[in-house]
């Protein structure tokens, strides 16, 4: 590691997006350590207390990374002899970031504050009940065992990186003192990892998610697979990790077919790594052989809804008010099912739990009882049966409501964690290492970078401005709060649609803090635009092509904001980026209970649809999500700083090793 | 006349209290008690057209003050005053030419007018051709001497005394409230029938498997497309609902009942779905002069979209909806605010509703408008009674039907008193 830093240039750092002006120079807030100069400074604008824009070193290209493999486009150094032959493997890992180290820097000063012990009481009381729709919001911050993992053994080895770790200096009050240990933690956590693995678990993760029930199926025959990849890991990382033979042989669980080719590819011309790259397609639900077989693993038994709309026969669609009781009545029935997960499950199908944080957030804290719970069955390895054991409660998550974008990755940065898992570890400290994995991502993805949005987008909201925000998004009513509480005079204008009517929530909240309000439907949003001065908007994901896929209705607002000449700035966390691209609304969807389209809610008077339901010409579409295509978009915010929606690619690219914790 | 007045006191209740939904059934309304007020008015010795005028103005003034957005109203109060005119013009033509006056006594006439103002059908014929009929050279060159006579002759009218032929006018004025009658008849008649005529021309601009968009609910957009249906056209409709009023729900079942592929989405995923429409076709609530639209709240944002996606957006209405007035920020003028309990439940939401600012006034506003302005270079084409057109023509077939001493209702009757 530290010979790797020695051959280093010192890069370039070039600033992307919009800078604040009253942000501290950007030299000032990087590592003071010398070899840590390299790493990104942007690496601390999620920690960062004041407005930070999004920098992003240069592509390096140094020299001994060219003579090993010239066709990578993104050099990679080397960190070992170990991954020299297999050029191929390395480049596949690191796609789309420009360096290892550099990544695992880049990734600890967000790490750095909730991750540490210190942080999480901070956290808790921070992060307010209220902004995750959730009863038990709050919970993810308390229930934080104290970064209670024991990872002494490692750091001993690592000392070196703990003090070139130390000088990093964060900016900001609440953070800065934590950020030397927190940070040392991190770097060894981030060194016991090595790359090529990720690349594989990632594929298979990728794949798992899609088919996350073939996935434990194909454990087994993933198991070999894994090896050398393994081996060449542990040579790497020159850790105390270096392991007992069998236990690296089973480390790579979800390794399924697709890594077995990845495998394969190893030794490939980089083009053919590249193809792997792209998101495997998704489930095809017009597919009648694949739905099939789908229905023999399902744990949910459902029925496929009768009356469906043809252009989305694509796309699942059950019928409802099944669904549920039948799932409660199999409560304790369904063995192998984590009754954390199941609740989660139970609280998705019934809509308890809604908003991508929100269930995202329900979703990993599910996931972390799950480990603490877990004990290896004998003859069986922690991380493969582990891997397993997620893929089956994914995929009956999935069956309760389908995954956000979000959720799916951080179901791959949790795979990626366990496949990841040092093999010195003891059962025990393997499950503590995972659980403050979860409760890192939860702090650093979620929260942190909430806090960075709303900083950002604060101060984008002038005295006078007139705020249009449509639904309800947690991370745009916490900006409204906060720009609130700085004593900016300001209207929000909320704009809500049917079915789900969220917005009347967010208006209850806001009023009852004391924000002048006015409410509309989404027919009246060009009657009301003529007075709004900008469109806030949450978005439950943002793709690389640029297109913000969020709550339909959103791509509307947009559209006329537009047409009225009002900016519109989406506010997103960076984990919720994805690299796939669409182009409408139709090809990836979710479908609704198109019920609720026939019922008006609170109105009696309104139920000419109701008997007619079961007609034959008469279909009811009730879609989740719309496409906004990127030229509606002013900016979108996200915990990087605020950037144009074009330059998302990059954002997904540069940082997506990071959002992994490699 | 009390019995008149009643019935327009009846009326105008209604209009104020907005008991009247539709502009096809306000204006069939209004065209009704127009013609009572014509057949009630007693009509004196001379100047029938004048009297007639004048009275039926006095009641399309209150009626347009009554709800001054339903322009459906207007547009009909002109359309009769278009109607007694014009009558009027082909009465007078006709007893000129039964006195053999000659088309050389245009220039003698337009003297002894300018002293002695009486009604003269050349006049008359003069003042009307520049509206009633297509603009050629020849009228143009006709019009000329006349064009400083044209306010004179309407606004004085009304005291022409004496020194006109009096036998002949008298005959004349009997049979000018009969045709006025018979006109305004016909007007009814129109306006009940125009869904059927707008219909004949479904077929013309509906294919086979054609994807088809509404919002809300027109009576004309479901004649149109059963009208295409009956035709054996088969195709699919997309209905959104048309949150606050649920109108579209009301359109799906009837379409649903009518046999037709129906498919009812949220408003809000009109974008989402409209890159999959052949043809977006609405109602309109009134045609501007420039070709603008006022219509159905969440038209604007579907046009928009339809737009985007290069969708033609196909507006549907009745001659009786078009109104010869040029919009100025017709998203507030010629807008109405619903009641807020549409939105949110009152009881739900009472809590919310005591939260004052330190100013004292309420934190918690509800915006629920019922139209929405489409403007002209977003609607593709116009379907009337009268065939397709296109905006930026909309202010000539609007000629048609009004005659510009009326556009503005209020003034003349002013200036009349």
């Amino acid at each position: 590691m530290e010979a790797r830093r020695g051959w280093r240039a010192v890069p370039k750092v070039r600033h992307v997006g919009f800078f604040t002006p009253n942000e501290p120079p950007p030299p000032a807030r990087t590592q003071s350590g010398p070899p840590d100069s390299n790493s990104p400074p942007l690496s601390n604008s999620p920690a960062g207390n004041s407005l930070s824009p999004v920098m992003i070193p240069p592509p390096r290209h140094l020299s001994d990374n060219l003579a090993h493999r010239a066709t990578s486009p993104l050099p990679v150094p080397e960190t070992s002899a170990f991954r020299r032959p297999i050029p191929g493997g390395d480049r596949v890992a690191v796609v789309g970031s420009y360096n290892p180290t550099d990544s695992m820097l880049g990734a600890s000063p967000p790490l750095t504050s909730p991750s540490s012990r210190i942080g999480d009481g901070e956290f808790s009381e921070e992060s307010s009940p209220g902004w995750f729709r959730r009863s038990n919001s709050a919970k993810f911050a308390s229930s934080f065992p104290g970064g209670g993992f024991d990872l002494t053994s490692i750091k001993s080895s690592e000392t070196l990186e703990v003090e070139v770790k130390k000088p990093v200096e964060v900016p900001g009050p609440n953070i800065a003192e934590k950020s030397g240990v927190a940070g040392a933690e991190l770097q060894t956590e981030s060194q016991s990892s090595s790359k090529p693995l990720k690349a594989k678990t990632t594929k298979a993760e990728r794949r798992a998610l899609q088919e996350s029930q073939r996935a434990a199926k194909a454990a087994a025959k993933g198991e070999a697979t894994g090896k050398p990849a393994i081996s060449s890991e542990g040579a790497a990382t020159s850790k105390p990790v270096k392991q007992q033979p069998s236990r690296k042989k089973d480390a790579l669980p979800a390794a399924t077919s697709v890594a077995a080719s990845d495998r394969k590819g190893v030794d490939r011309p980089p083009e053919k790594e590249r193809k792997k790259e792209v998101p495997p397609p998704r489930m095809q639900f017009d597919d009648k052989n694949r739905v099939e077989k789908a229905k023999k693993r399902a744990v949910v038994n459902q029925t496929e809804a009768r009356n469906r709309v043809e252009l989305f026969r694509h796309l699942p669609q059950y019928e409802r008010g099944s669904q549920l009781p039948d799932l409660e009545s199999k409560f304790f029935l369904l063995d192998p099912m984590h009754p954390a997960v199941y609740k989660v499950g139970l609280q998705y199908l019934a809509g308890d739990i809604s908003g991508g944080n929100a269930r995202c957030i329900a979703m990993l804290q599910a996931f972390q009882e799950v480990i603490k719970d877990y004990s290896t069955p004998p003859e069986k390895s922690l991380t493969r049966d582990l891997t397993a054991k997620v893929g089956s409660y994914v995929s009956f998550l999935i069956e309760c409501r389908p995954l956000s974008m979000s959720m799916g990755n951080a179901i791959r940065f949790l795979k990626n964690r366990i496949a990841k898992l040092p093999l010195s570890l003891s059962e025990s400290e393997a499950k503590e290492s995972l659980c403050s994995d979860i409760n890192r991502f939860i702090n650093e993805k979620i929260v942190l970078a909430d806090k960075v949005i709303v900083r950002h987008a604060a101060s984008k909201v002038r005295d006078g401005d007139v705020l249009l925000t449509y639904g309800s998004s947690c991370v745009v009513e916490m900006i409204l709060l906060y720009a609130h509480e700085l004593g900016k005079q300001f209207r929000v204008v909320i704009v809500d649609s049917r079915p789900k009517l969220e917005g009347q929530a967010l208006l209850r909240r806001l009023v009852a803090k004391g924000l002048n309000c006015t409410y509309t439907h989404i027919n009246a949003v060009s009657y009301i635009m003529h007075e709004v001065t900008r469109v806030f908007l949450g978005a439950s994901s943002v793709l690389s092509n640029g297109t913000v896929y969020s709550r339909v209705g959103t791509a509307c607002v947009a559209m006329v904001a537009h047409a009225f000449r009002v900016p519109v700035l989406i506010c997103c966390e960076a984990y919720k980026f994805h690299e796939r691209v669409q182009l409408d609304s139709i090809c990836s969807n979710e479908l609704g209970d198109p019920d609720a389209i026939a019922k008006a809610s609170g109105r009696m008077d309104v139920n000419y649809v109701d008997n007619l339901a079961n007609k034959e010409n008469l279909q009811l579409l009730n879609l989740m999500y719309d496409a906004t295509p990127l030229e509606y978009i002013s900016m979108i915010v996200t915990d990087y700083g605020m950037i144009p929606p074009t330059s998302v690619p990059v954002i997904v690219r540069e940082y997506r090793r990071e959002h992994l914790w490699i | 006349m009390p019995d008149v007045q009643a019935l327009v006191n009846d009326f105008l209740n209604k209009l104020k209290k907005r008991k009247i939904e539709g502009s096809q059934a306000t204006s069939r309304q209004t065209a009704e008690l127009l013609r009572s007020v014509i057949s009630q008015q007693r009509v004196p010795y001379n100047n029938q057209a004048g009297a007639l005028i004048d009275a039926v103005k006095a009641v399309g003034e209150q009626l347009i003050a009554a709800n001054p957005v339903e322009l459906a109203v207007g547009n009909i109060v002109r359309r009769v005053l278009h109607i007694i005119r014009e009558e009027d013009l082909s009465l007078t033509t006709a007893a000129m030419a039964g006195l053999n006056l000659s088309a050389v006594s245009d220039d003698e006439d337009d003297e002894e007018r300018d002293d002695l103002p009486v009604l003269s059908a050349a006049v008359v014929a003069a003042a009307a051709r520049s509206t009633l009929r297509p603009p050629s050279l020849q009228t143009l060159l006709e019009d000329m001497p006349d064009t400083a006579a044209i306010p004179h002759t309407s606004s004085s009218g009304g005291d022409s005394e004496g020194k006109s032929k009096s036998a002949d006018k008298s005959s004349r004025s009997r049979k000018l409230k009969h045709d006025v009658i018979e006109a305004v008849n016909e007007l009814i008649q129109d306006i009940t029938t125009c869904h059927e005529q707008i219909a004949e021309q479904a077929v013309e601009h509906i294919h086979q498997n054609e994807v088809i968009l509404t919002l809300g609910s027109s009576r004309t957009v479901l004649e149109f497309l059963c009208a295409a249906k009956e035709k054996k056209r088969s195709f699919r409709v997309f209905v959104a609902e048309g949150a606050p009023r649920y109108q579209g729900h009301l359109l799906a079942k009837e379409l649903v009942a009518r046999g037709l592929q129906t498919t009812l989405i949220t408003d809000s995923a009109v974008f989402a779905m409209i890159s999959r429409v052949n043809m977006v076709i609405v109602g309109a609530h009134a045609v501007m002069a420039n070709g603008g639209v006022i219509a159905p709240v969440g038209l604007n944002m579907v046009a928009l979209a339809a737009q985007k996606h290069a969708v033609p957006f196909v507006v549907l209405a009745g001659s009786h909806k078009l109104c010869p007035l040029y919009p100025h920020n017709p998203e507030v003028l010629l807008n109405e605010l619903r009641s807020p309990s549409e939105l949110l439940d009152f009881g739900e939401f009472s809590d919310c509703l005591d939260f004052r600012s330190v100013t004292g006034s309420p934190l918690l506003h509800v915006v629920n408008p019922t139209f929405d302005y489409v403007p002209p270079k977003l609607v593709s084409l116009f379907i009337t009674d009268t065939g397709g057109h296109n905006p930026s023509y909309m202010y000539r077939l609007i000629a048609d039907y009004y005659s510009a001493d009326d556009l503005v209702v209020k003034r003349r009757t002013t200036s009349g008193n």
